[in-house]
């Protein structure tokens, strides 16, 4: 595959956050490594119990080895924090379940790539009825409630606030490095990606089913975080301090 | 029937509490997970404090005939038990990875002393 010349020149990481993900991650691995051979792939391991670890780092991958579960945010943000130290130009992000195919990554990058956006989000439902994606019906609804809640606080149309499929610039990174929601944490990132005036933009991708294994969301748990994430978000608009001070907490 | 005093009374303390909780978040002092109890707690006593049918309803079906507002105690009493039994699980999770963390700085120390 021919990736854009503009991208040769930056420094470039994939962030794969993954939790049990023995099955998939080696795959993600190899077609991460099949879109762009000059990309950095660190693999997140959020407190697996399976040899996720040892099948990232047996492909070459670095691996961040989270002593204990922190949950998605906390994984994600570790990622994070590896590419603003190491002074990487551009981040992506990809899920170790192999939902997000690397193959659309040149899509996900170019508003980057041409200085459009700071965050570019694959949208499972920007290109309306491509491919239908399938879900649980709870958590169809939940993605749709939710997209409409932010987009009318943002103003600006957004209708995929819980994709991880994502790709960011140096600012991007330095605001998720500094901070970022914990749970289920895309929905309230986005909001806050706007209260700091960075650009976001969506573009259509096809997410597929997930590989082997099981996802980590359950029925009961999607609406356990509905409710902490409008909380989350309604608290948060009322916020002055958007950022907190490094040792605060 | 509940004296208007208590009810008035029970309302806005619990209310205060209400309003204590979402400054905490606000101030990020407080995060949303263990938020979420307290809220509840808050909001479950403003709404039987101020709708003084229910609250009188309720000691009905509970077979409380003299006094009421004794159902305020009850409730209040169980959402502190459940706010507590919630805390221990949640240090007990702590202590846990705590000592995981130890271990992990322990193993780290070691590879990187014997490697210089």
């Amino acid at each position: 595959m021919t990736i854009d010349p503009r991208l040769r020149e930056l420094r470039r990481v994939a962030i794969v956050p993954a939790l049990n993900e023995v099955e998939n991650i080696g795959r993600v691995i190899d077609e991460l490594r099949a879109f762009d051979p000059g990309l950095e792939i660190v693999v997140v391991d959020d407190g697996s119990l399976d040899g996720t670890a040892r099948a990232a780092a047996a492909k070459g991958a670095r691996v961040l080895r989270l002593p204990f579960n922190l949950g998605i945010g906390g994984a994600v943000q570790t990622g994070f924090r590896f590419a603003f130290e190491n002074d990487f130009d551009i981040a992506v992000r990809v899920d170790g379940d192999g939902q997000h195919d690397p193959a659309q990554l040149d899509r996900v990058l170019a508003p980057v790539l041409s200085g459009e956006a700071d965050i570019v989000v694959g949208s499972r439902f920007a290109a309306m009825g491509a491919n239908g994606y399938r879900s649980s019906r709870t958590r169809r609804i939940g993605i749709r409630l939710l997209a409409g809640v932010v987009s009318r606080i943002v103003g600006q149309r957004v209708t995929d606030t819980t994709s991880g499929f994502q790709a960011l610039n140096r600012e991007g990174i330095a605001l998720f490095a500094r901070d970022y929601p914990h749970d289920y944490p895309e929905v309230e990132a986005t909001v806050m990606v706007f209260r700091h005036r960075l650009r976001l933009v969506e573009v259509p991708v096809e997410m597929r089913e997930r590989g082997g294994g099981r996802s980590s969301i359950t029925a009961l748990r999607s609406i356990y975080y509905m409710v902490k994430v409008l909380l989350a978000i309604f608290v948060g608009l009322f916020r002055r301090n958007v950022v907190p001070q490094e040792g605060s907490e | 029937m509940t004296p208007l005093a208590v009810s008035i009374a029970g309302a806005i303390a619990s209310f205060m509490l209400v309003l204590v909780v979402l400054e905490l978040i606000r101030s990020r002092r407080l995060r949303e997970r263990y938020a979420l109890l307290w809220l509840v707690t808050g909001i479950a006593l403003t709404v039987l404090s101020a709708w003084r049918e229910g609250l009188n309803t309720i000691a009905g079906w509970l077979g409380v005939r003299s006094y009421p507002p004794a159902v305020l105690f009850a409730v209040g009493l169980l959402f502190i038990l459940a706010v507590l039994l919630h805390y221990s699980t949640v240090i007990s999770r702590l202590s846990d990875q705590n000592v995981l963390l130890a271990q992990r700085l322990a193993l780290l120390e070691e590879q990187s002393t014997t490697s210089l």
